[in-house]
């Protein structure tokens, strides 16, 4: 695995490792896990968790920690504490560990207000700045945003975010806005979420002629660092620098207000790292390895974190209110109630819904207990990514506000800047994680929630992350590689199988292809594809097969309507699934209709029991 | 030790616990380790700064940033009356002559000759914090707040809206499974907390306002029913800051769910007592939850530490209440705690308990879908 330039300094190992402890503060729960040397690969072996203690009565996120080890101790046989402290290194064959990390987002991750001069332009790039650095934005001010000045101050001032960005202007040119945006700030006098008493760290990425106006408005009033423009031109970002500055500030004051995080880093032999920070970096490594373009999705309790890897660009945004425990209600809130009913294969009145999900959302650690709980979660799961994906789209795009060269031949395709850099059809792998996704009782449960969220276009690749372990190894990617790669691999990563969807409309029952699988014991498997089919092909997860395509004469698969398509596809732990439900997916609006058809698939891909 | 059971919400007749009182920026505080205070006491005071308010003089002038120093009738730091002239231009004819008045009475915060803006600031707004209990400082942080302790009665809810109040128990249902009807709430409520059963329409809750009730404890809550109250859809539940005319505690959740006999009965046999109470609810791993707060007046208040609720674990006996469908709300007690995972009907395989009902029934249930019910 390659290590990012936004990741941590790698700490100085002085011996190899053998045994390693790593955790996940997440919202919720705390995840840890151990890895252990088995002769000469790394493999996960035992797992615990145990809910956070980020926030009040405990205010101390180590007793989590501690709780969620102790476990792994119970589980494995292993000695791992002496009293509140970590055993490191290793004292022999069942005593101690070689190294303890973690990842968190406990406590609400880090969050950031951004500011730039143009909303669509160094506002966006200063949001994209922010949320690669694994930040949570939670608004984005600009001298063009249609608040007025007052406004502007007053929001400042009520929100109390971790850190600001100030961006804005191109080098060498108009300093006016960027410095008026400065004298809001100051004047809101703006105060950091943790501690009362420490200065507000503000990293200021704009114009580089502004900066001596800016230190000397903000220099006394806020903890500030310059950096290098993220637009020191119209044509081009600079995203690094300040996605740098961010980390180590990150790490340097707001983790060290968050309650228990000073032990924690204590306990810790690498930089704690923020969970999308972490997730991140597996998902780059993935799609870098591979050659692969790929969109990878974290569906928590609180958030819903999305990363894309298009033609090597990769963007990370966060939906901050979509989760599954603890934001629940705003998933609710924002797909409304007719888009999660219209997943449910049987009839519930709105109050009692309504009410199971405010339920869900003031016990946010319950699980489903019967069939029907676990339907209604994974239809709230498949709004949460679908809305998550759409938010993700309209923010990795292409820059804004740029001039381009048109030809004659673009002339009549009048295309905006700021095109979404998504393309579904360029679409290789979709990666899934998060409790909802890794442990959902059947693996085809989580291949079609996100199936039928992302709406995969052609051929499409799945995998799931097993036991969520991603963020865990992304940080331990960094230190050290081998023994990432090693539980990557064997361990974490599950294939699922792959997705063949051709893209237009029909009636249920007309053909919208025909298909030849060869296996690769030479069998092939000839059949027809009809509209509002759902087909699952067994396909073992070591196994390739070829697919021929040929769809009816208004569908496509990517190389045109109606043309033939042969590609080498690849097998998992679910297999094949032949989706002839057409592009876009449109259920029947009838309820009857609609039930039966959802019924219908499910059975036909034996997604539930009975 | 790592648990796999919701932590409970505490009820209890007796327990010392110990409240944190910060403001929200740095300011005085009023009173000092050992003293005795009151719930309705202030503790803290902080100035709020000011509203701000940006003025382009260089516009409104139509002259240039760096040249407003020459126009200023008035300068950074000194005060200034609504209506009055900020700065003046000096034309040759008397006709021409623009001035800038003040928008606002505040003072000059700054100037800037590269905007060519003067923020105006109104004058601070004075923050009282209070004691929101009875009870004793037993901590001043400096600049910040204090901590008070108290012996009390505790009642934990679930979730509630709107801030901390305070008022007199009164008792509007016979039973906990009662519902809070609007012939229920009478004008001698005024001002109390309110206990009701097991549900409140929102016909009592349109009432419960009327009569200018400051708090209700109840039971359960159709989620429609609280968004008609809040007038928007609650997406994350951080509460606390909501205005709706008075503190919302429900004990259960939502729906229709008799109050667990055990806070009824405590509620009951503390009529008439003042409580003091909050709505303030963040879910979050070590939530805040909603609280009534019942000073025990007759115990002395305790010069020792405060007395831990936390617990080790779930044992065999304890209360419990199932917090998941489909026996949400029941509560029994814990008949048995198997070790090993069993598989359950969404066939995922977990740790469950068993759990023995009033009636004698019994049902396997997992262990995260069960609360204990807290408190001796």
């Amino acid at each position: 695995m390659t290590v990012p330039s936004a990741a941590p300094n790698k700490p100085v190992m002085a011996k190899p490792l053998n045994v390693i402890v790593a955790t996940d503060c997440g919202s919720t729960t705390t995840k840890a896990i151990l890895i252990e040397k088995v002769g000469n690969e790394y493999r996960q072996t035992y797992r615990g968790e145990a809910p956070t203690t980020v926030e009040a009565p405990f205010e101390d996120v180590t007793r989590g920690v501690l709780n969620a080890i102790a476990e792994i101790e119970e589980l494995s046989g292993r000695k791992i504490l002496d009293g509140d402290t970590i055993i490191t290194p290793c004292r022999d064959a069942k005593t101690g560990v070689d190294i303890y990390i973690s990842t968190s987002s406990a406590g609400g991750g880090l969050q950031m207000m951004v500011t730039g001069v143009v909303q669509n332009m160094t506002g966006e790039s200063a949001q994209r700045a922010a949320l690669g650095a694994g930040a949570i934005v939670i608004d984005v001010l600009a001298s063009n945003d249609g608040r007025l000045p007052h406004e502007k101050i007053e929001r400042i001032r009520t929100m109390r975010p971790d850190m600001i960005l100030m961006s804005g202007g191109t080098d060498g040119g108009a300093v006016t806005h960027v410095v008026e945006m400065a004298e809001y700030i100051a004047a809101a006098d703006p105060r950091p979420r943790f501690g009362a008493t420490y200065k507000l760290p503000l990293v200021y990425a704009g114009n580089k002629d502004a900066q001596p106006q800016v230190k000397k408005i903000l220099g006394e009033k806020t903890a500030l660092v310059l950096t290098d423009n993220i637009r020191p031109v119209l044509e081009r970002e600079n995203l690094a620098p300040a996605r740098n500055k961010i980390h180590d500030l990150f790490l340097e004051h707001v983790m060290q207000q968050a309650p228990g995080y000073k032990k924690l880093i204590e306990m810790a032999g690498a930089p704690i790292m923020p969970t999308p920070a972490a997730v991140g970096v597996i998902m780059e490594t993935i799609a870098k390895r591979e050659h692969l373009n790929l969109i990878g999705v974290d569906i928590g309790g609180a958030t819903t974190d999305v990363f894309s890897v298009f033609e090597g660009l990769f963007n990370r945004t966060v939906s901050a209110n979509l989760g599954m425990s603890y934001s629940i209600s705003n998933v609710l809130a924002e797909a409304g109630l007719a888009n999660i009913m219209r997943w449910v294969p049987f009839t519930i009145d709105e109050q009692t819904l309504r009410n199971r999900i405010k339920n869900k959302m003031v016990r946010p650690t319950t699980i489903p207990q019967t069939l029907d709980e676990l339907q209604i979660e994974h239809a709230i799961a498949r709004e949460a990514l679908r809305l998550a994906l759409i938010h993700h789209k309209s923010l990795a795009t292409a820059l804004k506000g740029i001039q381009q060269e048109r030809t004659i031949s673009d002339a009549f395709e009048q295309q905006q800047s700021g095109k979404t850099l998504i393309d579904m059809l360029k679409l290789d792998l979709i990666v899934g994680s998060g409790g909802i996704l890794s442990h959902a009782p059947r693996r085809i449960q989580s291949m079609l929630m996100m199936v039928d969220a992302y709406e995969p276009l052609g051929v499409t690749r799945l995998s799931v992350d097993s036991i969520f372990m991603m963020p865990h190894l992304g940080l331990l990617s960094t230190i050290d590689e081998k023994a990432a790669t090693d539980v990557f691999v064997r361990d974490c990563m599950v294939y699922l199988g792959t997705c063949v969807a051709p893209i237009g409309q029909g009636n249920d029952g007309e053909r919208c292809a025909d298909y030849a699988i060869t296996f690769p014991d030479g069998r092939i498997d000839k059949g027809q594809l009809s509209f509002g089919d759902l087909r699952l092909v067994p396909l073992a997860s070591d196994q390739k097969a070829s697919i021929t395509i040929q769809p009816a004469k208004q569908m496509n698969l990517g190389a045109g309507a109606g043309v033939a398509v042969t590609r080498e596809v690849q097998g998992g732990v679910v297999g094949l699934l032949l989706d002839g439900r057409g592009r876009p997916l449109q259920l029947p609006t009838d309820h009857d209709l609609r039930v039966a058809a959802l019924k219908k698939w499910y059975q036909a891909v034996g997604l539930y029991p009975g | 030790m790592a648990h796999s059971y919701t932590p409970g919400l505490t009820v209890t007749e007796q327990a010392t616990i110990r409240r944190r009182r910060l403001l929200s920026l740095p300011g005085t505080v009023l009173v000092t380790a050992g003293e005795t205070v009151r719930a309705n006491q202030p503790v803290a005071r902080a100035e709020l700064p000011g509203k701000v308010y940006p003025l382009n003089l260089a516009n409104q002038l139509g002259v240039a940033p760096d040249e407003i120093n020459e126009y200023l009738i008035k300068k950074a730091g000194d005060s200034v009356n609504k209506d009055e002239v900020l700065a003046e231009n000096k034309p040759l004819i008397k006709w021409f002559k623009t001035e800038v008045l003040s928008p606002i009475t505040g003072v000059v915060e700054s100037l800037s000759t590269v905007t060519g803006q003067v923020l105006l600031r109104e004058p601070p707004r004075v923050l009282e914090l209070l004691g929101y209990v009875d009870g004793l400082i037993v901590e001043v942080i400096p600049l910040q707040g204090v901590v008070v302790e108290t012996n009390c009665s505790l009642v934990q809810g679930i979730f509630g809206i709107g801030g901390e109040t305070r008022g007199e128990i009164v008792i509007a249902v016979t039973s906990p499974d009662e519902v809070l009807t609007p012939r229920h709430l009478t004008p001698v409520m005024k001002g109390k907390v309110v206990v009701g059963g097991s549900f409140i329409s929102s016909e009592a809750l349109t009432r419960a306002k009327e009569v200018g009730v400051a708090g209700l404890v109840i039971g359960g809550i159709h989620d429609k029913d609280l968004r008609a109250l809040l007038g928007y859809d609650l997406g994350v539940a951080i509460t606390g800051t909501e205005q709706v005319g008075f503190t919302l505690i429900l004990t259960e959740g939502f729906g229709t769910i008799p109050m667990a006999g055990k806070t009824f009965n405590l509620l009951s046999a503390h009529a008439g007592q003042q409580a003091s109470i909050s709505g303030a609810t963040q879910i979050r791993a070590g939530v805040i939850r909603p609280e009534i707060i019942i000073p025990n007046v007759s115990a002395s208040i305790a010069q020792s530490a405060a007395t831990t609720l936390e617990r080790e674990g779930i044992r065999i006996g304890d209360q419990v209440r199932v917090i998941r469908d489909p026996l949400f709300g029941k509560i029994g007690e814990v008949a048995s705690l198997p070790s090993d995972l069993q598989k359950i009907p969404t066939e995922s395989e977990v740790r469950v308990m068993e759990v023995r009902f009033p009636d004698g029934s019994k049902a396997v249930i997992p262990r995260t879908n069960i609360e204990l019910i807290e408190g001796s």
